[in-house]
């Protein structure tokens, strides 16, 4: 930022310092960022976990959560040092000049007041307004964000709207008082891809009509791209670049910036299934329920040898209980799981040792996949020892082995806990123990989810190079077509309990399509910083010949 | 053990203070004999003897000498609590990690008999059966710990639930691991800790039920020595403005303080791991 | 709203049944033990003449389901039978002595809830500071502390070394209502220290966990005053919490008072009950018992329904 444009400077920070309490003490997680917001301008925080970009966005506000505080430099709000600011003046400025969205709506509403009350709250308190100008004002806010029923809605309690909703109307509740500036602290983070397409869209109305400036924290650049004016990279609480979007995104520096962007690029060569070959597993027209509510309804899936099988869906789509029926946790109520040709029976309890050894999962949560009270030895072990009966030097020359395949170095963490290890190295380790049981096929559940994505990225591509020398099968269950277009032969879509769509990658990434399939699929952000309004666009026009693209948000 | 030093250095003063006690006690109890200048239950000297020359603490209403009896009360008072809280959390824990791991109609069964003992008041419940089947010592160690065990259930049974649906135990399953190898070494290593604080504070709550019902005269009988019956016995002399009657409540007081100060900072460092 | 209807509806049918089995338990307690009652109670040296005399006295010849229901029936009327000690009806001996207990349990209530109320919300608002670790050691002490401990404490220090409060509460039907509370303010005041340690420490972390919910931060970053974020943000939701605490207190209460009333030889409940035990007035005890645990129940159920009638998400459901 060039010094001659002071007078549009709406938040200047010099030098930020925070610490925040690990163990007993205390240790500096952003270590002196400088960042200038012109007024009406978005800027967007971008960091993987640990960048320490909500923490700088909330210190914008000259607050620190408990656990966290502020220990050293300048943050200029309008001239005023919110850092050195006593709570009274803060508090002053909050809520009417700056104010805040949180990542959970459904958390951030006080569930014992209506959200027209919440709304009026801040200017009736703040004294810019009374309650009936603020309430006519709310309706106004509610129609422009898209909320439904926008007279109505406000005499609702939280707990009675919707994920998407309630981020919209947090964000009516955060313009409430006209504010100079508005910090977006991973706003769609927790919604579904196609739910979040009209929050985004939504807010960035508000903000272009408002000429609000906002910081926009986020780990996802492609969302960022749609939203930002320029972004700023953070890592580990250091800036590592900032610039325009457009040309930071055509031309980044930094190689950590780079990787981030080549992020999505991973693709595997797609494999056609083989003609006339039996598939491995075969899920027949499977029903189940969890006790009297349905979950799938007649779903067929085959996976054939050495091929992965994407299955996509978003949250309530019954991918995950398909996943749990063919393990035999969730017995089907009709319909089969065959293997090689060989009908399994529906209870895991009833299945052979060999037919359980021979389909392994991994789970998306590598924290809790992992028992904390166990050596890396001991988790990779067991299944040597318990299926191919193994033990002494040759049980721990086959652990060796397999770290080495996972490539971690075996000295080094065939002895660790695995609370000592990161989510990546973890990852690894699930990987390995679900290896050792020589499997034909493997189960992966949202397995890159919980991880940073250039994290995530190396496991695909491990996962990937493990089909290719072991000649392993995958079925994938993801709610990310990123994931789904690094690694997939053949693409499964579901909906409520039903296969939609299913067919070959390259297939799937070509419409026109069933409208969930196509809906699902545009929903996904890319890195362009046009592909929002264009995509706006091409629904309108689609919307006009009559086919409406819009997620089922209740 | 170089680690165990090193925990401990760190620990706050309370917990050093409450670490330092409980080993106090142990030795006090461990060695009362060797430590008491009379026998349990001899009477030496005249009723409520003053403190004194032979008698540091004076007599009691027997002419018994306090001193001794404090020591003895240590060891008995303390090794029944300590035996009543082991019996409490063998079946209490067994059974809640049973009714965790195996769940349908067995935990139903279990939890809604829990739940009926759990909605008499213990010490009320205790009282109605010492009067059925007398009052003993067994009798009482019998019904407190079952009283107690049915705390100790529900808490095995919550933490052993919240383990039981991690993702590595359903991988355990999956492998076609059995009932016993899922419970030993799954469960059982992770449900350690807060079961371990829970120990320390069942203990409390055992020894001062026991107490309780001692100075009612319904729990250890005499001649054995106790704290409890100690303070019932003697308490007359408070209104003479003799403060010896309230040493073995003190006695009390001190030990389940020094536990609580120890579990405290345990449940506090178990708690700060997770984060 | 009929969601809600339901679920209280649920709860006190679920605490009736409670009440239920929890005199069955009581009156056929007997059964379980092995051998006869009546030998256990006589000794051995009864000749058994007069063991078949006190099985007809207890009812022991009649089958156990008749003489269930018909002591239900006359607990449920007011008649419980005669003491086997003293022949008199039980329901005389109980009627003024539960007076006395309630009244006791009420005097403690009133000092303690509000006290340990205050301390509690203090601790949590002002969290890490001196006072909140001051406050921490004091408690965590003073619930180590056995009851009887705490009497003869404060007896020798408020009655025998300065002689401001009688060390022995015996009240009757004439004494005069301040009198009464006057006799009755040092094992009220026992009662006190050792349930407000309990309630405070229970309320300072339920305040705690609530400032820590996302909303709390939400309405401070809207720039209201800290009192209005307490107030109309905190408070509403606190409430469930707090009613709860303050009413497992009150039931612990009632039990607590048990050992109290026979340090300052209070005519209490607690009492009657404690020397029936050694008598082995089963009768009594059983009806004492039975008394004890319906008014912990019912604490235990106001609790359960209270805190359903102000759950938001169920006061308007979706």
């Amino acid at each position: 930022m060039s010094e001659q444009s002071d007078q549009d400077i709406l938040l200047r920070i010099r030098g930020l310092r925070i610490e925040g309490m690990s163990g007993d003490s205390w240790q500096e997680i952003v270590h002196g960022v400088d960042l200038d917001l012109r007024k009406g301008e978005v800027l967007g925080l971008i960091g993987e976990s640990g960048a320490g970009k909500s923490t700088i966005g909330l210190a914008a506000m000259g607050y620190a959560r408990d656990g966290c505080r502020i220990t050293g430099g300048e943050i200029l709000f309008d001239g005023m040092d919110l850092a050195a600011a006593k709570d009274s003046e803060k508090r002053h400025l909050w809520g009417s000049r700056i104010s805040y969205v949180a990542q959970s709506a459904a958390a951030a509403f006080n569930p014992a007041h209506r959200l027209i009350d919440q709304f009026t709250e801040a200017p009736v308190q703040h004294g810019l307004s009374d309650k009936a100008t603020s309430e006519a004002e709310a309706r106004e806010l509610f129609a422009r964000l898209q909320l439904p029923d926008p007279d109505g809605i406000g005499q609702r309690y939280p707990h009675q709207v919707s994920g998407g909703q309630l981020q919209r109307a947090m964000t009516a509740m955060a313009m409430s008082c006209k504010p100079d500036l508005i910090i977006f602290d991973e706003p769609t983070t927790a919604l579904d891809v196609t739910t979040q397409i009209e929050v985004l869209a939504a807010i960035r109305d508000a903000v272009e009509a408002f000429g609000t400036a906002a910081i926009y924290i986020t780990h996802d650049l492609a969302v960022v791209a749609q939203m930002a004016d320029r972004i700023m990279v953070l890592r580990h609480g250091n800036l590592v670049e900032e610039g325009e979007t457009r040309s930071m995104l055509a031309d980044p520096k930094e190689t950590y910036t780079q990787n981030l962007l080549a992020v999505r690029s991973f693709k595997s060569a797609e494999m056609a299934n083989p003609v006339g070959e039996e598939p491995l597993l075969r899920v027949d027209n499977v029903t189940a329920a969890y006790g009297k509510i349905p979950v799938l309804h007649g779903v067929s899936v085959d996976i054939h040898k050495k091929r992965t099988v994407a299955v996509v869906g978003e949250s309530g789509s019954g991918k995950s209980t398909l996943a749990r029926v063919i393990t035999g946790l969730l017995p089907a109520a009709s319909g089969a799981v065959s293997y090689n040709g060989e009908i399994l029976p529906p209870n895991y309890r009833q299945r052979s040792k060999d037919q359980l050894r021979r389909m392994q999962m991994i789970y998306q949560m590598p924290d809790t996949a992992l028992n904390p009270r166990q050596r890396i030895r001991d988790i990779i072990g067991r299944p040597v020892a318990f299926y191919l009966g193994l033990s002494g030097k040759q049980l721990e020359d086959r652990v060796r082995e397999l770290l080495s395949l996972i490539e971690l170095e075996p000295d080094d963490y065939i002895d660790r806990l695995s609370t000592e290890l990161s989510g990546g190295q973890k990852q690894r380790i699930c990987i390995a123990r679900a290896l050792a049981a020589e499997p034909q096929l493997i189960i992966c559940d949202e397995v890159t989810s919980a991880l940073d994505q250039l994290v995530a990225e190396e496991i695909l591509k491990l996962l990937q190079r493990l089909q290719d020398e072991l000649d392993l099968s995958y079925m994938f269950i993801t709610h990310d077509l990123a994931t789904v277009r690094a690694i997939a032969d053949e693409v499964v879509v579901m909906l409520q309990g039903e296969v939609v769509e299913h067919g070959s990658k390259t297939e799937m990434f070509k419409p026109p399509h069933h409208d969930y399939t196509d809906l699902l699929l545009s929903s996904v952000p890319e890195m362009d910083p046009d592909w929002l309004d264009d995509l706006l666009a091409e629904r309108a026009e689609l919307a006009k010949q009559g086919r409406v693209l819009k997620a089922a948000d209740h | 053990m170089n680690a165990t030093l090193k925990l401990l250095a760190s620990a706050p003063w309370s917990a050093k203070f409450g670490i330092f006690i409980i080993l106090g006690y142990a030795f006090v109890a461990i060695f009362a004999p060797v430590l008491t200048p009379y026998g349990e239950t001899e009477i030496v000297g005249a009723e409520f003897e003053l403190w004194g020359d032979g008698f540091i603490l004076g007599t009691d209403s027997l002419g018994r000498d306090m001193l001794t009896r404090l020591i003895y009360g240590a060891r008995n008072t303390i090794g029944i609590a300590f035996l009543t809280t082991i019996l409490a959390f063998l079946l209490g824990s067994v059974t809640g990690f049973l009714a965790a791991a195996i769940s349908g109609w067995v935990d139903q069964l279990l939890s809604r008999v829990v739940d009926v003992l759990m909605a008499i008041p213990a010490l009320i419940f205790g009282l109605l059966v010492l009067t059925i089947v007398g009052t003993s010592i067994t009798n009482m160690v019998l019904v407190i710990a079952v009283l107690e065990s049915t705390r100790v259930f529900r808490l095995a049974r919550a933490v052993a639930m919240g383990i039981v649906v991690m993702d590595y135990v359903e991988a355990a399953r999956l492998r076609g691991e059995g009932l016993w190898w899922i419970m030993s070494r799954e469960v059982l290593p992770n449900a350690l800790p807060p079961l371990v604080a829970e120990f320390g504070l069942r203990f409390c709550f055992v020894f001062l039920f026991i107490s309780a019902l001692s100075f009612l005269g319904l729990g250890i009988q005499p001649p054995t020595a106790d704290w409890g019956s100690m303070v019932r016995d003697n308490a007359t002399l408070i209104t003479f403005g003799d403060i010896t009657p309230l040493m073995p409540a003190a006695a009390i007081a001190l030990l389940t303080v020094a536990v609580n100060f120890v579990v405290d900072w345990f449940l506090h460092k178990a708690s700060g791991l997770k984060e | 709203m009929s969601q809600i209807l339901k679920m209280v509806a649920q709860r006190f049918a679920l605490g009736f049944l409670t009440l239920f089995i929890v005199s069955l338990i009581i009156f056929l307690g007997i059964e379980l033990l092995p051998g006869d009652i009546a030998e256990e109670i006589l000794g051995q040296s009864a000749t058994p003449e007069t063991v078949a005399a006190f099985r007809k006295e207890l009812g022991l010849d009649v089958p156990a389901h008749i003489r269930y229901f018909d002591w239900l029936w006359g607990m449920l009327q007011g008649d419980m039978g005669r003491s086997l000690a003293n022949k008199r009806e039980i329901s005389e001996l109980i009627g003024l002595r539960f007076g006395n207990t309630l009244f006791l349990a009420v005097t403690a209530a009133a000092i303690s809830v509000p006290l340990a109320l205050t301390l509690g919300v203090l601790a949590a608002l002002y969290r890490h500071s001196f006072y909140d670790r001051a406050v921490n050691v004091v408690t965590l002490s003073s619930i180590s502390f056995p009851e009887f401990f705490v009497a003869y404490i404060l007896i020798f220090l408020v009655s025998v070394t300065f002689p401001i409060f009688p060390s022995i509460a015996n009240i009757s039907d004439a004494t005069p209502f301040w009198d009464k509370v006057y006799k009755v303010l040092l094992p009220a005041l026992t009662l006190t220290l050792v349930v407000v340690a309990h309630m405070m420490r229970m309320t300072r972390a339920a305040i705690i966990n609530l400032l820590a919910s996302p909303y709390i931060e939400m309405a401070n970053l809207k720039g209201l005053s800290r009192a209005r974020v307490i107030v109309k943000h905190a408070l509403p939701n606190a409430l469930a919490p707090i009613i709860n605490v303050v009413v497992i207190n009150l039931a612990y209460l009632i039990v607590g008072v048990v050992v109290v009333e026979v340090v300052f030889v209070y005519p209490g409940l607690g009492q009657l009950m404690v020397d029936s035990v050694s008598k082995r007035d089963l009768p009594v005890v059983q009806a004492s018992a039975m008394i004890f645990a319906g008014t912990y129940v019912l604490l235990n159920l106001l609790a359960d329904i209270l805190s359903i009638l102000t759950n938001p998400r169920l006061l308007h459901p979706r």
